[in-house]
């Protein structure tokens, strides 16, 4: 099959630029240096002012009452003594903002305030806007809201037995949000022809993002009808195109959206959120700013963390661990709303075929609602839970075949430059170096299997695993045909080259990426190049900083930006000094003549000679992502310009009287095509082993269910910085970390995601270390102490030497997931479209 | 974020004062030292004055005095990180200052005092949460509520000594010195403690604690262990101190094992302590010391970790704690 080939988009064709993907790094001046980020000193030096630091003339306090209670219908609320209460300017309810909305065209289901019916707890019902924030709380104390309490559903297999009561009116039925069937070449086939044939069951408990950050809104409404919304978003564009829907008539040019310098997001800042659409109403109503800072409380209540996942994973290989089928099943728990959980849906079948090759591919998956905060998208969106059931269950099959873990996943690999099972589009492929580098740094060879017992009593182990994340979602939010990012520069007579993008920095330095690639195209210096970014008045669209693709979209963009910059200002010195366009060079914040290189001018002069010929010097640049090469209904969620590649080798000390444990070590390799900081890029890479540390080892999102007294259920249960248990610095262990660079042609100067990809081969090579240490397996996140602990007593009983889900019939919900789409593999000739669909209408692009 | 609701700040120059201001304000009034602890639950609405006295204008209460004989007098607003750091207290009294360094993390240790962590409120998992939240779940008995929402058939509240230092220092045998109305006084330190997780300590309200007295080092080991899901922040979900008292022979003539986060207050491992008396310390006898000391204790469902789990790893706890006393 041929590939397209999509490029780097380079107006002008040269392929002699030196900001080639494959360009030698000795011949970049600024890419690939450890540059300090643009907005390091102020974020270290507190002066970075987030949305909480906002504060305006006569602005209002905001605080929601929220629903204490699980499922219920609203019968009744009454605010007059809220209102006589001094103070208080504004009230609202869920009549003042009856449109919903939501982040994906398909699940438009929620509301700022709950109009008529309450999902979850924490679901917010009033809002009421003060002088004084104190006065604000106390007048929601004052507030009776009466509720008509319903059954609640509290998890996949109870929403699988209970289609009544529906959360929804919408979804396949029952309390069923979405059902995938998607199956790739010859099940049948490929099991007939494996050697040795698995079955495991996993479950993946939810997780939030714990940002540092809360979120804050402030909005003003001001005289001239025009709206201004500060928040910490992840997503402006998105944001701004939900206030424009809920405050209908006010048109949408009348709405600015400016996202604040964000304290972390993770995913979690990502959709628009109800309490930023209720501010912005506020200030309609009050004439006045006002402002909202969530408390920690409502963060875990805003959630869209880490769906719980419950997965069948039915595998058949040959002699030497070569996937010849793959049979897999998910059931997501989606809590009370849609969020992302469509796409999230998706994205816990779409890349098992990416790292490894998989001959034939059945994937199923079913989310559903329940009554507990919305899951959404968190760092690995989707990919985190089935990559620990696929990333354990090779561990279990390397141990079947008496096989080295690492050597079979390298016999394995997906080629690259390829098409896999799935029709996604393989580039640079860098896993087999990553699992190279963490090999030969932890001595895995020498020390795997031979730990054991330690002088001071305890059991150590090793664990491998692996990984690949997308580079940027290849499809957007809302079906368009516009770009996914665009970038517009501004040339100064002083020299001054602004950038401005809507692109959003949320502390992983996508600021930073701008001024980088500038300044390499422009051959000056990165500092000196000024972002304006992420305001929706000033700045071009771009989709917002989620799925890992800022570095090359908004790169990209950026790229096409500045060479057209470049070519400008190139005419306008080549006029100057009567050389060829051509032979001139920039670098070291000069335009010169590359055979005379005396012969030339500062930068600054050169704007000016090209603005004197040229008249304002202003451009612009945008990305659009290849097409995918899949065309089944589904194929729209996987895609990317490029994957990043990660492998990690975990080693673990284990008590074997009470299962505590401890990780004294990491290595950790990561393919991101290639590091246009490597310091930054590092610091991302450390970020993803912190993280998934905690997620392997303790963070849950824990509620009261059945179990506990009363009708109190589905509260969550430690909605605290201290009690939701996630690692603290003290408890990072020695990382070592190796950036690959396996450069990939659609990336800027080769670039591909960094940041996510690593976070995901965490979870399962804590659980393979575990086993490699003291022999039993715990097929379930986290990986608690307790768990290991019966995992042992279990083994010492003689029974099977395992803590996780049932694997038996009764183990998965019993789904009907109808028809599967039947696609045929590349292999098998398939052309990406599925021989069973039914013919859809073609959508015209907006 | 949170915030902490409107309340009027005092700042004595003087024991005394301190102690007239807390008897005119009542219940409206509390004490505070490092604030680590009392403004957090302030934020959350669990404490509530209105009157809060501040005590860190008054002189000489910050002061760490070692008697000849090995003897320690601790002033109350003694910094945690103080005392972790001190070298006479590391040299002779190392679990005291392991226990210390054992609380919280060094930037809360730098605020934190001794004398907030000897009176620290105790802890559960339905009472160490926001005002909304305990209105969510309908307030417990502790604040606001009438009920027990750990074992809901109770008459009393189930709440948790959390304190890493009250273990240690019962098993210790510490005196402590409590400034009321009519002056001084000076108890043991076991005597500041009841047996409820509403009123679990025995001094009036107004009443100051203003020192911690550690005895000489003399005839005696101690040791303290603390079982966490973070070694590194937690507060104890087990924290167990082990004071033994040897002859000349290293057979045990005394034994005082208390465990800490498994009840209201520290509570005695009587079992234990009898099955430790009149032996030396073999690994047969640390093991049998160690599964018996459960059998007083009241550990339920209102801290971090499995209940059962806790249960379970609780006795290779309390003997690893009595086998570092050898």
């Amino acid at each position: 099959m041929v590939l397209d080939d999509p490029g780097v988009r380079s107006p002008q064709g040269r392929t002699d630029a030196p900001w080639r993907h494959d360009a030698k790094r000795e011949d970049l001046q600024h890419i690939g240096k450890p540059i300090r980020k643009v907005d390091a000193r102020s974020k270290v030096s507190g002066l970075t002012r987030f949305a909480d630091d906002l504060s305006l003339p006569r602005m209002l306090h905001m605080k929601l009452l929220r629903s204490t209670v699980a499922h219920a219908e609203i019968v009744r609320i009454d605010t007059a003594k809220a209102a006589a209460l001094p103070g208080v300017k504004g009230i609202l309810t869920g009549r003042d903002m009856p449109i919903p909305f939501g982040i994906l065209p398909v699940s438009q289901d929620e509301h700022a305030l709950c109009p008529d019916r309450v999902r979850f707890v924490g679901d917010p019902v009033v809002a009421i806007a003060a002088t004084e924030e104190e006065i604000a709380w106390n007048a929601c104390r004052l507030v009776e809201v009466e509720y008509r309490e319903l059954r609640t559903i509290g998890g996949v297999h109870e929403a699988a037995a209970n289609p009544e009561p529906r959360l929804h009116d919408y979804g396949v039925r029952g309390n069923i949000h979405r059902l995938e069937n998607l199956e790739f070449g010859d099940l049948a086939d490929g099991f007939a022809r494996a050697a040795h044939t698995r079955e495991d069951t996993f479950f993946f408990e939810g997780n939030t993002h714990l940002p540092m950050e809360q979120h804050a809104t402030l909005a003003h409404f001001d005289k001239d009808g025009k709206l201004t919304v500060w928040s910490s978003t992840q997503t402006p564009h998105y944001l701004h195109k939900a206030l424009a829907r809920v405050l209908h008539p006010l048109p949408a040019h009348h709405i600015r959206v400016v996202a604040c310098p964000n304290g972390g997001g993770f995913g979690g800042k990502s959709d628009p959120f109800n309490h930023e659409i209720a501010a912005a109403k506020m200030s309609m109503l009050t004439g006045r700013p006002v402002k909202i800072a969530l408390t920690r409380e409502e963060v875990f209540f805003c959630h869209r963390g880490r769906h719980p996942v419950l997965m069948r994973s039915r595998i058949g290989v040959t002699k030497t661990g070569r996937i010849t089928a793959l049979d897999f099943h998910s059931f997501l728990d989606g809590g009370a709303y849609g969020s992302y959980g469509t796409a999230s849906t998706f994205y816990t079948g779409a890349l098992q075929t990416v790292t490894y090759a998989v001959e034939n591919y059945h994937f199923r998956g079913a989310r559903f609602f329940t009554n507990k905060a919305p899951c959404g998208p968190k760092r690995g969106h989707g990919t985190p839970q089935p990559r620990f059931a696929l990333e354990v269950q090779l561990d279990k099959i390397a141990c079947d075949l008496g096989l080295d873990p690492a050597q079979m996943r390298l016999d394995n690999l997906a080629p690259r430059d390829s098409l896999t099972a799935n029709f996604l589009r393989i580039g640079s492929m860098g896993l087999g170096t990553c699992i190279e580098k963490v090999v030969a740094g932890s001595g895995w060879k020498q020390r795997r299997g031979k730990l054991g017992r330690q002088p001071n009593g305890k059991y150590r182990g090793l664990g491998l695993a692996c990984s690949s994340y997308l580079s940027g979602a290849g499809l957007p939010i809302y079906w368009n045909g516009m770009p996914h990012s665009g970038v517009q520069l501004k040339l100064d007579r002083s020299g001054l080259v602004t950038a401005f993008c809507g692109s959003t920095d949320i502390g992983q330095g996508s600021d930073s990426v701008l001024g980088w690639i500038i300044g390499e195209v422009l051959g000056i210096d990165p500092l000196g190049i000024k972002v304006v970014t992420s305001d929706t008045d000033l700045t071009p669209v771009d989709l917002g900083s989620y799925s890992s693709r800022v570095t090359v979209m908004t790169g990209n963009a950026a790229m096409q930006a500045a060479e057209r910059a470049r070519d400008i200002v190139a005419a306008g010195v080549a006029a100057k000094l009567s050389v060829p366009a051509g032979r001139l060079v920039f670098a070291d914040g000069r335009v010169f003549d590359s055979e005379e290189p005396q012969k030339g001018m500062t930068w600054q002069e050169a704007v000016c000679a090209a603005e004197a010929r040229h008249g304002t010097i202003g451009t612009v640049g945008s990305y659009s992502p290849p097409p995918a090469a899949a065309k089944f209904r589904g194929g729209g969620v996987g895609p990317s310009p490029s994957y990043s590649y990660s492998a990690a080798v975990v080693e673990v000390e284990v008590d074997i009287e009470t299962g505590v444990y401890t990780v004294p070590k990491v290595w950790m390799a990561h393919d991101i095509g290639r590091a246009l900081n490597a310091a930054v890029a590092m610091g991302q890479i450390e970020g993803s082993v912190y993280m998934g540390l905690g997620e392997a080892m303790m963070e849950e999102m824990a509620y009261r269910d059945r179990v506990h007294k009363g009708n109190r259920i589905f509260v969550h249960k430690i909605p605290s910085l201290l009690e939701y248990k996630s690692p603290v610095t003290f408890d990072m262990p020695e990382v070592v970390t190796y950036v690959v660079e396996d450069p990939d042609k659609n990336g800027p100067f080769g670039a591909k995601e960094v940041g996510q990809g690593p976070l995901l081969p965490m979870m399962p090579a804590v659980a393979n270390a575990i086993f490699d240490a003291v022999g039993v397996r715990v097929d379930e996140i986290p990986v608690s102490f307790e768990k290991v602990h019966a995992a042992l007593l279990a083994k010492q009983a003689g029974k099977e030497a395992r803590f996780g889900p049932d694997n038996g019939p009764e183990g998965i919900p019993a789904v009907d997931f109808g028809d599967s789409l039947k696609i045929k593999t590349p292999w098998q000739g398939g052309d990406g479209t599925a021989w069973n669909e039914p013919k859809r209408e073609k959508k015209a692009a907006k | 974020m949170l915030r902490l609701p409107t309340f009027t700040y005092h700042r004595p120059k003087t024991a005394e004062q301190a102690v007239a201001l807390a008897c005119e304000h009542g219940r409206e009034a509390m004490f505070v030292a490092g604030g680590t602890d009392l403004y957090p639950n302030m934020k959350r609405r669990q404490q509530t004055p209105t009157q809060v006295i501040s005590l860190q204008d008054i002189p000489g209460l910050d002061q760490v005095e070692v008697h000849p004989q090995g003897g320690v007098r601790i002033g109350a607003l003694a910094k945690l990180s103080q005392l972790e750091h001190h070298p006479h207290l590391k040299q002779h009294h190392p679990a005291f200052a392991h226990a210390v360094r054992e609380i919280s993390t060094p930037l809360l240790r730098n605020m934190g005092t001794i004398g907030g962590n000897l009176l620290l409120d105790t802890r559960c998992t339905y009472y160490d949460q926001t005002h909304e939240w305990r209105e969510s779940i309908d307030f417990c008995m502790k604040k606001d509520g009438a009920i027990c929402w750990v074992a809901p058939g109770s008459p009393r509240c189930w709440a948790v000594q959390s304190s890493d230092t009250v273990p240690v220092v019962c098993a210790m045998e510490c005196d402590v010195e409590l400034v009321g109305k009519d002056g001084p006084r000076r108890l043991r330190a076991t005597d500041l403690y009841r047996d409820d997780g509403i009123q679990y300590l025995t001094k009036k309200p107004e009443e100051l604690l203003t020192r911690l007295f550690l005895p000489p080092p003399v005839g005696w080991k101690a040791s303290y262990l603390k079982l966490r899901r973070r070694d590194t922040f937690d507060f104890p979900i087990l924290g167990v101190g082990v004071c033994l008292w040897f002859d000349a022979a290293g057979v045990v003539t005394k034994a005082n094992v208390r465990l800490g986060g498994a009840g209201s207050y520290a509570i005695p491992a009587v079992e234990t302590e009898k099955l430790l008396v009149g032996q030396k310390l073999t690994d047969e006898v640390i093991a049998a010391a160690g599964a018996a000391a459960m059998k007083p204790a009241r550990t339920m469902d209102n801290t971090d970790q499995d209940v059962y789990w806790r249960r379970k790893v609780a006795p290779v706890y309390v003997a690893r704690a009595i086998a570092a006393c050898r």
